[in-house]
């Protein structure tokens, strides 16, 4: 099965090769924890989780034509909601998470029912002000956020009794949340409302007169991509034990707009690729010189000038022609 | 009963009147062309029957119901359905999605989000049916931007027909074809159902005048003269409309 940036994912005869690549894939993420050093599992863990967060903002961006500049928002709200709710009302570690993606997702659904009334700029500017706006109760709610240091000590869980506090185990578990979250996401994109949105991304006046009310199909969208968000959010408080304002400033929500564009917008594997190359970029740049947004900038400048489908969807589409002349 | 009722339909642009006490009825069943020079206010009537545009003031009936001024999507879910003038499509998906993406609001499923659309037999049925009706099912699987111009004005009518509407609205659908294309175009407007009321723009006489049962002329967004074919190609007024007068 191939994605294509444009067309609907189709089935096609040669799917076998991606049966076989994605096991591969699999394999390696899964042996990961038996050959790599700490140092490694705790980057790929940290990829896993933000390839979670830019495939939820790429829901948006690339299948339903929707640019949010204020993704990083929804981030914030599942990671504060997952620390706080534990530490400071004593819930349960799952039962924060979930609650974090749970108020993320109603943070989603007010925000975006003022935003999807909008569209073009309009769209943009509202959901970067939102953003800013939760930034703000973020760093000046000190009594329950912390502040500018930040809050943390959700800890890390545990499952039937299998506490998952080492690198190893906790890796297992963000892999598992991440292939879950591939397979929900995939399975809607194929589905009936995954066509609907791609239709909205594709001409939302037709869809109109064609008998869909476009405006709740967005926000539902905005709502599913903020849950995840959310999700992601929550995971990287748990990975992390510790989250603070910058996380949903407005430049990480710059930082998951470029991971979604780089690795190719209206994929999902794109956005996971792209996520990864962000952030071994940003470990193996910077430990070398300060200046590695300058490097990232070059790339993403680079990618958006002379590949617009991103790094996977100029992949496929070399792949595809590549099939259709032989 | 009319199928489409319009009762002194009036809309303005500041000054500037588009659409004024417009009042026109389609049959059940009937052929409906509206023809008028450039800027008569025809596709603004459409646009407001569909819903595009909302009308300044009067009514608009389907059957006994009132839907002036509902926005696009309550119309057609209704059972209004309309074509545009240019291609208005899904241009980078497939043939047969571009048509089941119109059947599935009617067919359902739409909110599904974990069973494969491929899955829904009924939408799939509905949608290959619409693209028969127009020809078009030996592409069904090409990406629309691939197709000719003439198989893009067919894509348009096969989605409008994929709502299945009581009244279908075309707005030109012979505009920019080629007289091969145009011929094929009225035999496949022609050989639509009866069941099916439409109401049509059109320019070219030749399609007007092999279609049409009954014809309204417009002309600086009034009526000018409605009647049958014979009765309006014998019309003085429309006439020196289409010929120039001396004043």
């Amino acid at each position: 099965m191939t994605e294509t940036a444009l067309a609907l994912p189709k089935r096609s005869a040669s799917s076998l090769p991606w049966v076989v690549v994605v096991l591969a894939v699999l394999a390696a993420l899964a042996a990961l924890p038996l050959v790599g050093s700490s140092y490694a599992i705790n980057l790929v863990i940290e990829v896993l989780i933000f390839a979670i967060f830019a495939m939820s903002l790429d829901l948006l961006l690339g299948y339903t034509g929707l640019i949010s500049f204020g993704h990083a928002a929804f981030f914030g709200v599942g990671a504060y909601a997952a620390i706080i709710l534990a530490t400071q009302l004593g819930l349960g570690i799952w039962a924060s998470l979930a609650a974090g993606v749970g108020l993320a997702a109603a943070a989603a659904a007010v925000i975006g029912y003022c935003c999807v009334r909008l569209g073009g700029v309009s769209f943009i500017m509202l959901t970067l002000a939102f953003s800013q706006l939760l930034f703000a109760v973020a760093l000046k709610w000190r009594a329950v956020t912390g502040g500018s240091d930040g809050t943390g000590g959700l800890g890390r869980p545990s499952v039937l009794g299998w506490s998952l506090t080492d690198p190893a185990s906790f890796y297992y578990l963000i892999l598992a949340f991440f292939v879950v979250s591939y397979v929900v996401l995939r399975r809607l994109i194929a589905a009936p409302l995954g066509h609907v949105f791609v239709g909205i991304r594709e001409n939302e006046a037709r869809m109109q007169a064609i008998g869909y009310r476009t405006r709740r199909f967005k926000l539902l969208a905005f709502v599913i991509a903020g849950a995840f968000a959310g999700l992601s959010g929550g995971l990287y408080a748990m990975f992390n034990g510790f989250i603070s304002p910058e996380s949903m400033y407005w430049t990480a929500s710059g930082d998951v707009l470029i991971m979604v564009i780089l690795g190719g917008a209206g994929t999902l594997t794109g956005p996971a690729i792209g996520a990864a190359i962000f952030l071994l970029m940003k470990n193996f740049v910077s430990t070398r010189t300060d200046h590695w947004m300058l490097i990232i900038g070059i790339v993403f400048i680079c990618c958006v000038m002379f590949f617009r489908q991103g790094v996977y969807g100029t992949a496929c589409s070399l792949l595809q022609r590549r099939r259709t002349k032989r | 009963m009319s199928v489409l009722r319009i009762t002194d339909l009036t809309r303005s642009f500041g000054s500037l009147v588009v659409t004024s006490r417009v009042n026109l009825s389609v049959e059940q069943g009937e052929r409906h062309v509206i023809i008028g020079p450039n800027g008569a206010g025809k596709t603004s009537l459409v646009n407001q029957i569909g819903g595009q545009l909302k009308p300044s003031a009067g009514g608009i009936f389907l059957g006994e119901e009132e839907i002036t001024g509902l926005p696009p999507a309550e119309i057609c879910r209704r059972g209004i359905a309309r074509t545009f003038q240019r291609n208005n499509l899904f241009r980078e998906l497939s043939v047969l999605e571009n048509v089941r993406l119109a059947a599935q609001p009617r067919r359902g499923g739409a909110l599904n989000f974990t069973v494969p659309a491929s899955r829904f037999a009924a939408v799939t049925e509905a949608a290959l049916h619409a693209l028969a009706l127009v020809g078009l099912c030996s592409v069904a699987d090409q990406t629309v931007r691939n197709l000719s111009y003439g198989e893009q004005r067919q894509l348009e009518i096969a989605i409008a027909l994929a709502s299945e509407p009581r009244l279908l609205l075309l707005d030109e659908p012979t505009s920019g074809m080629a007289p091969a294309e145009t011929a094929r175009m009225i035999a496949l407007i022609a050989g639509l159902p009866r069941s099916l009321a439409i109401l049509m723009i059109e320019h070219d006489m030749q399609v007007v005048f092999s279609l049409a049962d009954r014809i309204t002329v417009l002309y600086y967004g009034e009526v000018l003269a409605t009647g049958m074919p014979e009765e309006i190609a014998a019309n003085a007024r429309v006439r020196d409309v289409y010929l120039g007068t001396r004043h």
